[in-house]
């Protein structure tokens, strides 16, 4: 369902992304991994729209995403997850979903909407008064997520879901992935902490100063010695 | 006069200077820039005015629309033309642009309407008021109006779709984007509330100091962003009480101590303010990415 073809970004005359390609099916879940500054981050920008893409095409659903104004994504089915969870913190919980549904009108659905994120995060639903910026790091990731979720999407790309959370929200996190990914969405992940990333994932890039230096299937990955020496800390 | 006088004269005086700082403060929280030719839209507003009741004569209802549409029109066009090509250009080359459309828009009002000041008839007819206090109906009219348009802009920012894409651009840009607001849109809607609001200023202000130059919005335009930044610049709240608060001192001072030097203390005050709060009033801290 999304495509991605020798995609070229520069900051500059800086070349961050030199050609990368990859593909996500309907309902996996991909990881991109690498460490700090290899890329990823860029990547999702870029097929977001936030970033230009200087050469390369980013096909989703047989469009072209490159040319199309940031704006115009979401309602096409693709939410981001962005990085640093950038949620709005001076509105309340409650604002910053209704915010994720912007694109829908239909009052029906963008209440079953929050209905699922209620469920999928009851945390949500105690503090869904609260104002935002005075959630913990593991609710304002929780919030992140739940506000992609509003608006209905085909597609998830989530930016590093784990940064700064503890061990155990982190495991929290990633069932939610598992759960989410169950309903149906598909899912391109995007992660420095690679074992927990392949461990959930049906296939996964690698990504160094960004180029891609291997692919495969997620478990293969995980026994990869190359992998394991410079990822995964063994 | 009496304090309560000279003090209702300053809330409306302030009323003024707070309309035209909201349009300072919501285009600097939503487009990130300084407008400096805000003070200009008002001046063009109030010849707009002039122009629909001393040479069409028309009502006082249709000179305002006229003026209030023509400020939209001339916000969005400013906006499109000047400042939206430099949306990621340095803070600089967008408030260099800014001092250049001040100048542009004084210099076509200079080559239209000549540099002598023309006089103004009020908008507010005249009644005698049995008040107990002397105040004029401008003043009176110029309060209920200001009133009015707060209760309006604050129930449109946080009821409505678009007020609510509008606080979500001044937040995050980035992840506004994310949820489907166009920017660009935002950004005009921002530029066109704000300069409806300079042209009903305008008329306020050309009732209550009955001229109008090609001048006529630099110092009151100069008053205006000193109270946005006094209330905290890019908060709502903060614009309308800043802008009322520097009224009040600005009549009072002009009452009790001295009319050559009320704007000295007017500014002095400001900077007081600022070497305490340098956020403002109402500013909001900036936060620490983490």
């Amino acid at each position: 369902m999304l495509e991605v073809n020798d995609l070229q970004v520069s900051y500059g005359v800086i070349n961050a992304i030199k050609g990368v390609s990859f593909s996500v099916e309907r309902g996996e879940i991909i990881a991109l991994i690498g460490s700090n500054g290899a890329g990823k981050t860029t990547i999702l920008h870029t097929v977001t729209g936030l970033i230009p893409a200087k050469a390369g095409s980013i096909m989703f659903e047989g469009r072209e995403l490159t040319k199309t104004p940031a704006h115009k994504i979401v309602g096409m089915g693709m939410a981001h997850v962005p990085e640093g969870r950038r949620i709005f913190g001076e509105l309340s919980v409650y604002e910053n979903l209704k915010l994720g549904a912007f694109t829908l009108s239909d009052k029906k659905i963008i209440e079953k909407n929050l209905q699922y994120v209620y469920e999928l995060f009851p945390r949500l639903k105690e503090r869904k008064k609260q104002i935002a910026g005075t959630l913990s790091g593991g609710e304002q990731q929780m919030l992140a997520m739940g506000r992609a979720l509003m608006s209905n999407p085909k597609i998830i790309l989530m930016d590093e879901p784990s940064m700064g959370l503890s061990p155990i929200l982190v495991s929290e996190i990633f069932e939610i992935i598992k759960e989410v990914s169950a309903d149906g969405t598909t899912i391109l992940l995007v992660e420095q902490n690679a074992k927990k990333a392949l461990s959930i994932s049906d296939r996964a890039y690698v990504l160094e100063t960004g180029k891609i230096v291997l692919s495969g299937d997620a478990k293969e990955l995980m026994n990869n010695e190359q992998i394991k020496k410079a990822y995964l800390g063994e | 006069m009496s304090f309560l006088s000279y003090f209702i004269t300053g809330v409306s005086l302030g009323g003024i200077y707070a309309l035209i700082a909201l349009g300072y403060t919501m285009v600097y929280g939503i487009a990130k820039m300084l407008n400096f030719a805000h003070g200009d839209v008002i001046m063009i507003g109030g010849y707009i005015a002039f122009v629909a009741l001393s040479s069409m004569h028309t009502s006082v209802f249709t000179a305002t629309v006229m003026s209030i549409v023509v400020c939209i029109l001339l916000g969005v066009l400013i906006e499109k033309i000047a400042y939206r090509p430099l949306r990621d250009a340095s803070p600089l080359a967008i408030l260099i642009t800014a001092i250049g459309v001040s100048y542009f828009l004084q210099n076509v009002a200079l080559l239209i309407f000549g540099s002598a000041a023309k006089s103004f008839t009020s908008v507010v007819p005249k009644i005698k008021l049995n008040l107990p206090v002397n105040i004029t109906g401008e003043t009176i009219v110029t309060i209920i109006v200001t009133i009015i348009i707060a209760v309006l802009l604050t129930l449109f920012v946080n009821r409505t779709k678009s007020g609510k894409a509008m606080l979500a651009v001044s937040e995050d840009r980035g992840a506004a984007q994310l949820m489907g607001i166009n920017v660009n849109n935002t950004i005009s809607l921002t530029f066109a509330i704000g300069s409806g609001l300079a042209a009903v200023a305008s008329i306020l202000l050309c009732s209550t100091y009955p001229q109008i130059s090609p001048y006529t919005g630099a110092m009151p335009g100069i008053k205006a962003f000193t109270a946005a930044v006094f209330g905290g610049i890019g908060s709502i709240p903060g614009a309308m009480v800043g802008g009322i608060v520097l009224g009040i001192i600005e009549s009072l001072s002009k009452a009790y101590i001295s009319s050559q030097l009320s704007d000295a203390i007017v500014f002095a005050v400001l900077i007081l303010i600022l070497l305490i709060k340098p956020t403002g009033l109402f500013g909001k801290k900036i936060n620490e990415k983490v």
